[in-house]
Protein backbone atom coordinates (compact mmCIF):
# COMPACT_ATOMS: atom_id res chain seq x y z
CA UNK A 1 0.00 0.00 0.00
CA UNK A 2 0.83 3.12 -0.88
CA UNK A 3 1.70 5.87 2.26
CA UNK A 4 0.04 9.21 2.40
CA UNK A 5 3.75 10.62 1.46
CA UNK A 6 4.38 9.17 -1.64
CA UNK A 7 7.84 9.75 -2.24
CA UNK A 8 9.28 9.14 -5.60
CA UNK A 9 9.81 10.55 -8.89
CA UNK A 10 6.83 10.78 -11.18
CA UNK A 11 5.43 11.91 -14.50
CA UNK A 12 1.77 13.05 -13.34
CA UNK A 13 -0.67 16.08 -14.14
CA UNK A 14 -0.76 18.92 -11.97
CA UNK A 15 -4.03 17.90 -11.02
CA UNK A 16 -2.80 14.55 -9.70
CA UNK A 17 0.10 16.62 -8.20
CA UNK A 18 -2.30 18.85 -6.21
CA UNK A 19 -3.79 15.39 -4.84
CA UNK A 20 -0.62 14.31 -3.77
CA UNK A 21 0.63 17.61 -2.27
CA UNK A 22 -2.63 17.72 -0.22
CA UNK A 23 -2.19 14.03 0.95
CA UNK A 24 1.51 14.82 2.34
CA UNK A 25 0.11 18.08 3.97
CA UNK A 26 -1.54 15.96 6.11
CA UNK A 27 -5.29 16.03 4.53
CA UNK A 28 -7.68 13.71 5.21
CA UNK A 29 -11.44 14.48 4.32
CA UNK A 30 -11.86 15.46 0.65
CA UNK A 31 -15.60 16.65 0.22
CA UNK A 32 -16.40 17.37 -3.56
CA UNK A 33 -18.53 17.34 -6.58
CA UNK A 34 -16.94 16.23 -10.02
CA UNK A 35 -16.81 19.39 -12.36
CA UNK A 36 -14.12 19.25 -15.27
CA UNK A 37 -10.79 20.46 -15.21
CA UNK A 38 -10.75 19.77 -11.78
CA UNK A 39 -12.20 15.86 -11.64
CA UNK A 40 -8.79 14.55 -11.60
CA UNK A 41 -8.15 15.74 -8.22
CA UNK A 42 -11.50 14.06 -7.09
CA UNK A 43 -10.83 10.77 -8.30
CA UNK A 44 -7.12 10.80 -7.54
CA UNK A 45 -8.23 11.12 -3.83
CA UNK A 46 -11.08 9.20 -3.29
CA UNK A 47 -8.53 6.46 -4.96
CA UNK A 48 -5.92 7.38 -2.15
CA UNK A 49 -7.70 8.61 0.98
CA UNK A 50 -9.44 5.88 1.84
CA UNK A 51 -6.05 4.12 1.90
CA UNK A 52 -4.26 6.22 4.46
CA UNK A 53 -7.24 6.15 6.80
CA UNK A 54 -9.23 9.18 5.26
CA UNK A 55 -12.43 10.03 4.02
CA UNK A 56 -13.49 10.86 0.62
CA UNK A 57 -17.22 11.76 -0.03
CA UNK A 58 -18.84 13.12 -3.56
CA UNK A 59 -21.34 15.57 -2.37
CA UNK A 60 -24.56 16.14 -3.66
CA UNK A 61 -23.50 19.42 -4.83
CA UNK A 62 -20.33 22.44 -4.26
CA UNK A 63 -22.62 24.29 -1.30
CA UNK A 64 -22.54 20.66 0.24
CA UNK A 65 -19.38 20.25 -0.48
CA UNK A 66 -17.97 23.05 0.98
CA UNK A 67 -20.21 22.55 3.66
CA UNK A 68 -18.74 19.35 4.45
CA UNK A 69 -15.32 20.41 4.28
CA UNK A 70 -15.85 23.52 7.01
CA UNK A 71 -17.65 20.74 8.90
CA UNK A 72 -14.56 18.15 8.94
CA UNK A 73 -12.16 20.52 9.97
CA UNK A 74 -14.04 21.64 13.14
CA UNK A 75 -14.17 17.75 13.43
CA UNK A 76 -10.35 18.35 13.45
CA UNK A 77 -9.61 17.27 10.22
CA UNK A 78 -7.28 18.86 7.79
CA UNK A 79 -9.83 18.93 4.81
CA UNK A 80 -10.26 20.30 1.12
CA UNK A 81 -12.09 20.40 -1.79
CA UNK A 82 -11.49 21.12 -5.65
CA UNK A 83 -13.95 22.90 -8.54
CA UNK A 84 -14.08 25.05 -11.69
CA UNK A 85 -15.88 28.08 -12.05
CA UNK A 86 -19.17 27.12 -11.50
CA UNK A 87 -18.55 25.15 -8.55
CA UNK A 88 -16.61 28.08 -7.26
CA UNK A 89 -19.31 30.14 -7.32
CA UNK A 90 -21.46 28.00 -5.47
CA UNK A 91 -19.35 27.67 -2.48
CA UNK A 92 -18.83 31.39 -2.29
CA UNK A 93 -21.04 31.80 0.65
CA UNK A 94 -19.41 29.25 2.64
CA UNK A 95 -16.18 30.64 2.00
CA UNK A 96 -17.89 33.62 3.78
CA UNK A 97 -18.55 31.16 6.62
CA UNK A 98 -14.94 29.59 6.51
CA UNK A 99 -13.86 33.09 6.77
CA UNK A 100 -16.13 34.31 9.51
CA UNK A 101 -15.71 30.98 11.80
CA UNK A 102 -11.87 30.80 11.47
CA UNK A 103 -12.11 27.61 9.51
CA UNK A 104 -9.10 26.11 8.44
CA UNK A 105 -9.66 24.24 5.18
CA UNK A 106 -8.01 24.95 1.25
CA UNK A 107 -10.13 25.50 -2.23
CA UNK A 108 -8.51 24.56 -5.52
CA UNK A 109 -10.14 26.32 -8.49
CA UNK A 110 -8.92 24.82 -11.30
CA UNK A 111 -10.46 27.77 -13.62
CA UNK A 112 -11.54 27.10 -17.17
CA UNK A 113 -12.99 29.73 -19.31
CA UNK A 114 -16.12 31.51 -18.04
CA UNK A 115 -18.56 33.42 -17.42
CA UNK A 116 -21.07 30.72 -16.02
CA UNK A 117 -20.55 27.32 -18.01
CA UNK A 118 -18.59 29.26 -20.77
CA UNK A 119 -15.64 26.78 -21.97
CA UNK A 120 -15.43 23.75 -19.66
CA UNK A 121 -12.36 22.19 -21.09
CA UNK A 122 -10.38 24.70 -21.97
CA UNK A 123 -8.49 27.25 -19.29
CA UNK A 124 -8.56 30.91 -18.09
CA UNK A 125 -7.67 32.88 -15.49
CA UNK A 126 -10.87 34.60 -15.17
CA UNK A 127 -11.61 34.37 -11.64
CA UNK A 128 -9.28 36.11 -9.82
CA UNK A 129 -10.97 39.14 -8.39
CA UNK A 130 -14.11 36.43 -7.95
CA UNK A 131 -11.23 34.87 -4.71
CA UNK A 132 -10.59 38.31 -3.56
CA UNK A 133 -13.97 39.32 -3.57
CA UNK A 134 -16.92 36.54 -4.45
CA UNK A 135 -18.19 36.26 -0.82
CA UNK A 136 -20.17 39.22 0.70
CA UNK A 137 -18.57 41.25 3.39
CA UNK A 138 -15.35 42.52 3.63
CA UNK A 139 -12.17 39.99 4.45
CA UNK A 140 -9.02 39.44 4.01
CA UNK A 141 -8.30 36.17 2.09
CA UNK A 142 -5.26 33.87 0.63
CA UNK A 143 -4.71 32.89 -3.00
CA UNK A 144 -1.90 30.66 -4.50
CA UNK A 145 -1.53 30.62 -7.94
CA UNK A 146 1.45 27.71 -8.90
CA UNK A 147 3.05 27.34 -12.44
CA UNK A 148 3.64 23.99 -12.60
CA UNK A 149 2.66 20.54 -11.40
CA UNK A 150 5.73 20.14 -9.15
CA UNK A 151 4.78 23.50 -7.51
CA UNK A 152 0.86 22.43 -7.37
CA UNK A 153 2.73 19.74 -5.44
CA UNK A 154 4.24 21.97 -3.14
CA UNK A 155 1.65 25.05 -3.02
CA UNK A 156 -0.99 22.53 -2.02
CA UNK A 157 1.20 21.92 1.54
CA UNK A 158 2.20 25.51 1.95
CA UNK A 159 -2.31 26.36 1.40
CA UNK A 160 -2.72 23.80 4.10
CA UNK A 161 0.02 25.25 6.39
CA UNK A 162 -1.34 28.45 5.86
CA UNK A 163 -4.88 27.81 6.63
CA UNK A 164 -3.71 25.91 9.50
CA UNK A 165 -1.89 28.76 10.65
CA UNK A 166 -3.79 31.75 10.06
CA UNK A 167 -7.37 29.67 10.73
CA UNK A 168 -9.29 30.44 7.16
CA UNK A 169 -10.02 28.60 3.72
CA UNK A 170 -6.89 29.31 1.65
CA UNK A 171 -7.57 29.20 -2.49
CA UNK A 172 -5.62 27.28 -4.96
CA UNK A 173 -5.99 29.40 -8.41
CA UNK A 174 -4.55 27.06 -11.34
CA UNK A 175 -5.75 26.91 -14.30
CA UNK A 176 -6.79 23.55 -17.02
CA UNK A 177 -3.61 24.29 -18.47
CA UNK A 178 -1.34 23.27 -15.10
CA UNK A 179 -3.84 20.85 -14.15
CA UNK A 180 -3.54 18.84 -16.78
CA UNK A 181 -0.54 19.11 -17.83
CA UNK A 182 2.15 16.63 -17.04
CA UNK A 183 5.62 17.53 -15.64
CA UNK A 184 8.30 15.52 -13.76
CA UNK A 185 7.52 15.89 -10.01
CA UNK A 186 9.47 14.77 -7.57
CA UNK A 187 7.72 13.78 -3.98
CA UNK A 188 10.64 14.21 -1.31
CA UNK A 189 10.87 12.11 2.29
CA UNK A 190 8.16 12.58 4.60
CA UNK A 191 10.72 13.91 6.96
CA UNK A 192 12.12 16.85 4.60
CA UNK A 193 7.97 18.09 4.34
CA UNK A 194 6.96 20.69 6.64
CA UNK A 195 3.47 20.80 7.61
CA UNK A 196 2.21 22.76 10.63
CA UNK A 197 -0.96 22.03 12.31
CA UNK A 198 -3.60 24.14 14.04
CA UNK A 199 -2.45 25.22 17.18
CA UNK A 200 -4.65 23.35 20.09
CA UNK A 201 -5.96 25.01 23.42
CA UNK A 202 -4.73 24.56 26.35
CA UNK A 203 -5.81 24.93 30.30
CA UNK A 204 -9.06 24.93 31.68
CA UNK A 205 -11.79 23.92 29.12
CA UNK A 206 -14.78 25.72 30.83
CA UNK A 207 -12.75 28.79 30.67
CA UNK A 208 -12.03 28.91 27.14
CA UNK A 209 -13.15 30.96 24.91
CA UNK A 210 -13.02 30.29 21.26
CA UNK A 211 -11.71 33.35 19.77
CA UNK A 212 -9.20 34.80 22.25
CA UNK A 213 -6.29 35.70 20.38
CA UNK A 214 -2.90 34.12 20.47
CA UNK A 215 0.93 35.52 20.17
CA UNK A 216 0.11 35.69 16.15
CA UNK A 217 -3.28 36.73 16.44
CA UNK A 218 -4.72 33.80 15.89
CA UNK A 219 -6.95 31.58 18.08
CA UNK A 220 -6.03 28.11 19.11
CA UNK A 221 -8.44 25.82 17.89
CA UNK A 222 -9.89 22.79 19.64
CA UNK A 223 -12.02 19.94 17.61
CA UNK A 224 -15.69 19.62 18.34
CA UNK A 225 -15.80 16.67 21.42
CA UNK A 226 -13.03 17.31 23.24
CA UNK A 227 -15.03 19.08 25.76
CA UNK A 228 -13.91 22.91 25.08
CA UNK A 229 -16.77 25.34 24.70
CA UNK A 230 -17.78 26.09 21.43
CA UNK A 231 -19.96 27.95 19.29
CA UNK A 232 -19.16 28.60 15.90
CA UNK A 233 -21.59 30.55 13.94
CA UNK A 234 -21.51 32.84 10.93
CA UNK A 235 -23.26 35.80 13.09
CA UNK A 236 -20.79 38.29 14.12
CA UNK A 237 -19.63 37.05 17.47
CA UNK A 238 -17.13 37.89 20.73
CA UNK A 239 -14.42 36.01 21.77
CA UNK A 240 -16.70 33.32 23.25
CA UNK A 241 -17.93 32.62 19.74
CA UNK A 242 -21.64 33.63 20.98
CA UNK A 243 -23.75 35.94 18.92
CA UNK A 244 -23.54 39.48 19.75
CA UNK A 245 -25.33 42.42 17.42
CA UNK A 246 -23.43 45.66 18.19
CA UNK A 247 -21.24 47.93 15.77
CA UNK A 248 -18.46 47.12 18.32
CA UNK A 249 -17.95 43.08 18.39
CA UNK A 250 -18.39 43.81 14.73
CA UNK A 251 -15.58 46.00 14.72
CA UNK A 252 -13.61 43.51 16.95
CA UNK A 253 -14.19 40.50 15.21
CA UNK A 254 -13.29 41.96 12.18
CA UNK A 255 -10.08 43.70 13.31
CA UNK A 256 -8.82 40.12 13.75
CA UNK A 257 -9.97 38.80 10.93
CA UNK A 258 -8.11 41.24 9.03
CA UNK A 259 -5.36 41.83 11.27
CA UNK A 260 -4.30 38.48 11.37
CA UNK A 261 -3.46 38.19 7.31
CA UNK A 262 -2.13 42.20 7.31
CA UNK A 263 -0.32 41.75 9.75
CA UNK A 264 1.25 38.94 8.54
CA UNK A 265 2.49 39.69 5.01
CA UNK A 266 5.89 38.53 4.67
CA UNK A 267 5.36 35.47 6.47
CA UNK A 268 2.38 34.91 3.58
CA UNK A 269 3.53 36.48 0.48
CA UNK A 270 5.79 34.65 -2.20
CA UNK A 271 6.78 35.72 -5.20
CA UNK A 272 9.46 35.12 -7.77
CA UNK A 273 11.93 37.70 -9.41
CA UNK A 274 13.37 36.89 -13.16
CA UNK A 275 15.92 38.77 -14.75
CA UNK A 276 14.64 42.06 -12.30
CA UNK A 277 18.06 43.42 -10.99
CA UNK A 278 18.55 45.76 -13.91
CA UNK A 279 15.45 45.33 -15.70
CA UNK A 280 13.48 48.27 -17.40
CA UNK A 281 10.70 46.63 -17.98
CA UNK A 282 8.79 44.60 -15.78
CA UNK A 283 6.34 41.46 -16.69
CA UNK A 284 3.96 41.00 -14.29
CA UNK A 285 2.03 37.43 -14.08
CA UNK A 286 1.04 34.02 -12.81
CA UNK A 287 0.38 30.56 -13.08
CA UNK A 288 0.08 29.12 -17.09
CA UNK A 289 0.40 33.00 -18.23
CA UNK A 290 3.63 33.33 -16.15
CA UNK A 291 5.52 30.37 -18.66
CA UNK A 292 4.55 32.70 -21.25
CA UNK A 293 5.66 35.41 -19.59
CA UNK A 294 9.46 33.62 -18.87
CA UNK A 295 9.70 32.90 -22.99
CA UNK A 296 8.59 36.73 -23.98
CA UNK A 297 11.59 38.04 -21.24
CA UNK A 298 13.81 35.37 -22.53
CA UNK A 299 13.58 36.96 -26.00
CA UNK A 300 12.60 40.20 -25.62
CA UNK A 301 16.61 39.87 -23.63
CA UNK A 302 18.06 38.19 -26.80
CA UNK A 303 16.73 41.66 -28.57
CA UNK A 304 18.55 43.50 -26.36
CA UNK A 305 15.38 44.69 -24.39
CA UNK A 306 15.84 44.79 -20.66
CA UNK A 307 12.71 43.32 -19.47
CA UNK A 308 12.31 41.30 -16.45
CA UNK A 309 9.83 39.14 -14.61
CA UNK A 310 7.81 38.93 -11.63
CA UNK A 311 6.02 35.80 -10.87
CA UNK A 312 2.83 36.04 -8.14
CA UNK A 313 2.75 32.70 -6.30
CA UNK A 314 0.93 34.84 -3.62
CA UNK A 315 -2.13 36.65 -5.36
CA UNK A 316 -3.87 37.54 -2.32
CA UNK A 317 -2.81 39.47 0.05
CA UNK A 318 -0.91 41.22 -3.24
CA UNK A 319 2.56 41.86 -3.23
CA UNK A 320 1.59 45.57 -3.61
CA UNK A 321 4.99 46.51 -1.70
CA UNK A 322 6.86 44.57 -4.12
CA UNK A 323 5.20 46.39 -7.52
CA UNK A 324 5.62 49.69 -5.65
CA UNK A 325 9.58 49.09 -5.13
CA UNK A 326 9.47 47.97 -8.76
CA UNK A 327 7.72 51.17 -9.72
CA UNK A 328 10.07 53.64 -8.49
CA UNK A 329 13.32 51.94 -11.01
CA UNK A 330 11.29 50.78 -14.33
CA UNK A 331 9.94 52.59 -17.47
CA UNK A 332 7.18 50.64 -17.12
CA UNK A 333 5.00 47.14 -16.51
CA UNK A 334 2.88 44.47 -18.67
CA UNK A 335 0.49 42.06 -17.08
CA UNK A 336 0.12 39.01 -18.74
CA UNK A 337 -3.29 36.93 -17.56
CA UNK A 338 -5.77 35.00 -19.30
CA UNK A 339 -8.36 37.65 -18.50
CA UNK A 340 -9.33 40.87 -19.59
CA UNK A 341 -7.77 42.93 -16.69
CA UNK A 342 -7.67 41.59 -13.27
CA UNK A 343 -4.68 41.55 -11.58
CA UNK A 344 -3.62 44.49 -14.35
CA UNK A 345 -6.11 46.80 -11.99
CA UNK A 346 -3.93 45.81 -8.64
CA UNK A 347 -0.92 46.59 -10.33
CA UNK A 348 -2.09 49.73 -11.69
CA UNK A 349 -3.50 50.12 -8.32
CA UNK A 350 -0.04 49.41 -6.88
CA UNK A 351 1.94 51.33 -9.55
CA UNK A 352 -0.01 54.62 -8.42
CA UNK A 353 0.40 56.64 -11.64
CA UNK A 354 3.93 56.80 -11.44
CA UNK A 355 4.55 54.68 -14.88
CA UNK A 356 2.33 53.47 -17.52
CA UNK A 357 1.41 49.77 -17.15
CA UNK A 358 -0.29 47.63 -20.38
CA UNK A 359 -2.25 44.30 -20.13
CA UNK A 360 -1.51 41.27 -22.48
CA UNK A 361 -5.04 39.79 -21.38
CA UNK A 362 -7.28 36.96 -23.47
CA UNK A 363 -10.97 36.25 -23.04
CA UNK A 364 -10.27 32.56 -22.17
CA UNK A 365 -9.73 29.64 -24.24
CA UNK A 366 -6.33 29.15 -25.02
CA UNK A 367 -2.85 29.90 -23.93
CA UNK A 368 -1.49 33.72 -24.70
CA UNK A 369 1.48 32.90 -26.64
CA UNK A 370 4.75 34.98 -26.03
CA UNK A 371 5.06 36.75 -29.34
CA UNK A 372 2.34 38.35 -27.94
CA UNK A 373 3.89 39.59 -24.99
CA UNK A 374 7.34 40.73 -26.82
CA UNK A 375 5.26 42.70 -29.12
CA UNK A 376 4.20 44.67 -26.10
CA UNK A 377 7.60 44.77 -24.97
CA UNK A 378 8.84 45.67 -28.16
CA UNK A 379 6.69 48.75 -28.76
CA UNK A 380 5.23 50.04 -26.29
CA UNK A 381 8.43 51.12 -24.44
CA UNK B 1 21.41 16.46 -39.36
CA UNK B 2 21.44 20.14 -39.13
CA UNK B 3 22.69 22.31 -35.86
CA UNK B 4 18.43 22.42 -35.24
CA UNK B 5 18.30 18.94 -34.77
CA UNK B 6 21.36 18.38 -32.38
CA UNK B 7 19.82 21.58 -30.04
CA UNK B 8 19.17 20.42 -26.90
CA UNK B 9 15.35 21.17 -27.12
CA UNK B 10 13.12 19.09 -29.06
CA UNK B 11 9.52 19.48 -29.63
CA UNK B 12 7.45 16.94 -30.51
CA UNK B 13 3.82 16.92 -31.88
CA UNK B 14 1.51 13.75 -32.30
CA UNK B 15 -1.28 13.48 -33.86
CA UNK B 16 -4.24 11.64 -34.81
CA UNK B 17 -7.65 10.62 -33.98
CA UNK B 18 -8.81 10.16 -30.63
CA UNK B 19 -8.89 6.43 -30.18
CA UNK B 20 -5.42 6.06 -31.87
CA UNK B 21 -3.63 5.94 -28.57
CA UNK B 22 -2.46 9.38 -29.39
CA UNK B 23 -2.42 10.86 -26.04
CA UNK B 24 -0.90 7.82 -24.77
CA UNK B 25 1.90 7.64 -26.95
CA UNK B 26 2.49 11.63 -26.02
CA UNK B 27 2.82 10.70 -22.18
CA UNK B 28 4.71 7.38 -22.92
CA UNK B 29 7.37 9.79 -24.82
CA UNK B 30 7.47 12.27 -21.83
CA UNK B 31 7.44 9.84 -19.14
CA UNK B 32 10.69 8.50 -21.20
CA UNK B 33 12.49 11.88 -21.28
CA UNK B 34 11.47 12.76 -17.76
CA UNK B 35 12.18 9.46 -15.63
CA UNK B 36 14.13 7.52 -18.03
CA UNK B 37 16.48 10.13 -20.00
CA UNK B 38 16.16 12.23 -16.74
CA UNK B 39 15.36 15.16 -18.74
CA UNK B 40 13.09 17.57 -18.78
CA UNK B 41 9.99 17.14 -20.20
CA UNK B 42 6.11 18.72 -20.56
CA UNK B 43 3.34 16.74 -22.16
CA UNK B 44 0.45 18.67 -23.30
CA UNK B 45 -2.85 17.13 -24.55
CA UNK B 46 -5.65 17.74 -26.26
CA UNK B 47 -8.32 17.81 -24.01
CA UNK B 48 -12.34 17.35 -24.73
CA UNK B 49 -14.10 16.23 -27.14
CA UNK B 50 -11.52 15.48 -30.15
CA UNK B 51 -9.83 13.44 -27.58
CA UNK B 52 -12.87 10.68 -27.98
CA UNK B 53 -13.03 10.80 -31.57
CA UNK B 54 -12.11 13.70 -33.35
CA UNK B 55 -8.76 14.96 -34.47
CA UNK B 56 -6.90 15.11 -31.38
CA UNK B 57 -3.02 15.75 -30.43
CA UNK B 58 -0.16 15.43 -28.05
CA UNK B 59 2.45 17.56 -27.69
CA UNK B 60 5.86 16.62 -25.60
CA UNK B 61 8.68 19.15 -25.30
CA UNK B 62 12.16 17.63 -24.00
CA UNK B 63 14.46 19.51 -23.18
CA UNK B 64 17.81 19.32 -20.98
CA UNK B 65 16.87 22.88 -19.42
CA UNK B 66 13.84 23.87 -17.33
CA UNK B 67 11.12 24.00 -19.60
CA UNK B 68 9.60 27.63 -19.37
CA UNK B 69 6.84 27.69 -22.07
CA UNK B 70 5.51 24.11 -22.59
CA UNK B 71 3.39 24.17 -25.74
CA UNK B 72 4.89 23.26 -29.33
CA UNK B 73 5.17 25.96 -31.60
CA UNK B 74 7.45 24.88 -34.44
CA UNK B 75 7.60 20.93 -34.03
CA UNK B 76 11.10 19.06 -34.21
CA UNK B 77 9.39 16.01 -34.66
CA UNK B 78 5.87 15.77 -36.40
CA UNK B 79 4.25 12.69 -36.07
CA UNK B 80 0.82 11.53 -38.38
CA UNK B 81 -1.41 9.28 -37.74
CA UNK B 82 -4.51 10.89 -39.53
CA UNK B 83 -4.89 12.81 -42.48
CA UNK B 84 -6.73 15.58 -40.72
CA UNK B 85 -3.97 15.46 -38.41
CA UNK B 86 -1.19 15.84 -41.03
CA UNK B 87 -3.11 19.13 -42.75
CA UNK B 88 -3.88 20.78 -39.14
CA UNK B 89 0.05 20.74 -38.89
CA UNK B 90 1.44 21.27 -41.47
CA UNK B 91 1.72 25.13 -41.52
CA UNK B 92 3.82 24.71 -38.72
CA UNK B 93 6.70 22.75 -40.08
CA UNK B 94 9.71 24.28 -40.82
CA UNK B 95 12.20 22.60 -43.21
CA UNK B 96 14.00 20.78 -40.67
CA UNK B 97 10.89 18.90 -39.05
CA UNK B 98 11.14 15.45 -39.13
CA UNK B 99 7.58 13.95 -40.58
CA UNK B 100 6.87 10.46 -39.70
CA UNK B 101 3.82 9.25 -41.05
CA UNK B 102 1.57 6.16 -40.75
CA UNK B 103 1.35 5.71 -44.73
CA UNK B 104 -1.66 4.00 -45.03
CA UNK B 105 -3.22 6.70 -43.48
CA UNK B 106 -1.44 9.74 -44.55
CA UNK B 107 -0.97 11.35 -48.05
CA UNK B 108 1.90 13.76 -48.15
CA UNK B 109 1.07 16.97 -50.19
CA UNK B 110 4.20 18.81 -49.21
CA UNK B 111 7.57 17.94 -49.74
CA UNK B 112 8.77 20.56 -47.42
CA UNK B 113 10.85 18.19 -44.93
CA UNK B 114 12.66 15.04 -44.07
CA UNK B 115 9.83 12.08 -43.71
CA UNK B 116 9.85 8.45 -42.80
CA UNK B 117 6.67 6.11 -43.16
CA UNK B 118 5.78 3.03 -41.67
CA UNK B 119 3.02 0.86 -42.11
CA UNK B 120 1.91 0.83 -38.05
CA UNK B 121 -1.72 0.32 -38.29
CA UNK B 122 -1.28 -2.56 -40.58
CA UNK B 123 1.61 -3.92 -38.82
CA UNK B 124 -0.62 -3.77 -35.54
CA UNK B 125 -3.18 -5.73 -37.30
CA UNK B 126 -1.47 -8.33 -38.36
CA UNK B 127 -0.14 -8.50 -34.78
CA UNK B 128 -3.54 -9.07 -33.68
CA UNK B 129 -3.98 -5.69 -32.19
CA UNK B 130 -4.70 -2.73 -34.24
CA UNK B 131 -5.10 -0.57 -31.12
CA UNK B 132 -0.70 -1.03 -30.72
CA UNK B 133 -0.04 1.50 -33.86
CA UNK B 134 0.41 4.26 -31.44
CA UNK B 135 3.13 1.82 -29.79
CA UNK B 136 4.81 0.65 -33.10
CA UNK B 137 4.94 4.28 -33.97
CA UNK B 138 7.01 5.50 -30.93
CA UNK B 139 9.54 2.46 -31.56
CA UNK B 140 9.83 3.75 -34.82
CA UNK B 141 9.95 7.40 -33.63
CA UNK B 142 12.89 6.43 -31.30
CA UNK B 143 14.85 4.65 -33.82
CA UNK B 144 14.58 7.37 -36.85
CA UNK B 145 14.87 10.53 -34.05
CA UNK B 146 16.73 9.09 -31.03
CA UNK B 147 14.58 11.73 -29.09
CA UNK B 148 14.58 9.08 -26.30
CA UNK B 149 17.00 6.36 -25.56
CA UNK B 150 15.65 2.84 -26.26
CA UNK B 151 15.84 1.59 -22.18
CA UNK B 152 13.80 4.35 -21.00
CA UNK B 153 10.76 4.13 -23.83
CA UNK B 154 10.45 0.42 -23.37
CA UNK B 155 10.33 1.23 -19.61
CA UNK B 156 8.09 3.76 -20.01
CA UNK B 157 5.69 1.69 -22.26
CA UNK B 158 6.05 -1.32 -19.74
CA UNK B 159 4.61 0.90 -17.11
CA UNK B 160 1.89 2.45 -19.12
CA UNK B 161 -0.01 -0.08 -20.87
CA UNK B 162 -2.46 -1.98 -19.55
CA UNK B 163 -1.38 -4.72 -16.79
CA UNK B 164 -1.15 -8.28 -19.17
CA UNK B 165 -0.26 -6.32 -22.60
CA UNK B 166 3.37 -5.65 -21.28
CA UNK B 167 4.96 -8.05 -23.34
CA UNK B 168 2.81 -7.70 -26.38
CA UNK B 169 3.44 -3.86 -26.38
CA UNK B 170 6.88 -4.56 -26.17
CA UNK B 171 7.32 -6.70 -28.75
CA UNK B 172 5.14 -3.87 -31.05
CA UNK B 173 7.55 -1.62 -30.32
CA UNK B 174 10.73 -3.53 -31.41
CA UNK B 175 8.64 -4.08 -34.54
CA UNK B 176 8.57 -0.55 -35.03
CA UNK B 177 12.12 -0.05 -33.76
CA UNK B 178 13.39 -2.55 -35.81
CA UNK B 179 11.41 -1.22 -39.10
CA UNK B 180 12.99 2.29 -37.88
CA UNK B 181 16.71 0.64 -38.45
CA UNK B 182 15.78 -1.01 -41.95
CA UNK B 183 15.31 2.40 -43.30
CA UNK B 184 18.33 4.21 -41.73
CA UNK B 185 20.61 1.77 -42.94
CA UNK B 186 18.69 1.92 -46.55
CA UNK B 187 18.83 5.49 -46.45
CA UNK B 188 22.70 4.84 -45.23
CA UNK B 189 23.78 2.72 -48.61
CA UNK B 190 21.86 5.32 -50.82
CA UNK B 191 23.96 8.02 -49.23
CA UNK B 192 27.45 6.02 -49.84
CA UNK B 193 25.73 5.28 -53.48
CA UNK B 194 24.91 1.71 -53.04
CA UNK B 195 21.71 0.42 -54.54
CA UNK B 196 19.43 -2.65 -53.22
CA UNK B 197 21.70 -5.10 -55.02
CA UNK B 198 24.74 -5.87 -53.41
Amino acid sequence: MKPAVNTGEYFITGDVACAEGALAAGCRFFGGYPITPATEIAEHLSLRLPKVGGTFIQMEDEIAAIAAVLGASWGGVKSMTATSGPGFSLMMENIGLGICTETPCVVVNVQRAGPSTGLPTQGAQGDMMQARWGSHGHYEIIVLAPFSPQELFYQTITAFNLSEIYRLPVLIMTDEMVGHMSEKVIIPDAKKIMTVSRCKPKGRKNRFKLYEPGPNMVAPMPAAGEGYNMHVTGLTHDTRGYPIMTVETQKQMMDRLIGKIRGNLNDIIQTESYCLDDAEIAVVSYGISARTSFAAVDEARKKGIKAGLLRLITIWPFPEDKIRELANRVKGFVTVEINLGQIHLEVQRSIGGKVPAFLVGDAGGAVIPPDRVLEVLEEAF
Amino acid sequence: MTDKHKKSKKEIIITGFGGQGIIMAGRILGRSAALGDRKESVFTQSYGPESRGGACNAQVVISEEPIRYPYVRHPDILICMSQTGYEKFIMQMTNETILLIDQDLVHLTLNKCDSFSIPATRMAEELGRKMMANIIMLGFCTTITKVVSIDAALDSVADSVPKGTEETNIRAFKKGFDYGLAILKGRDRKAVGKTGAV
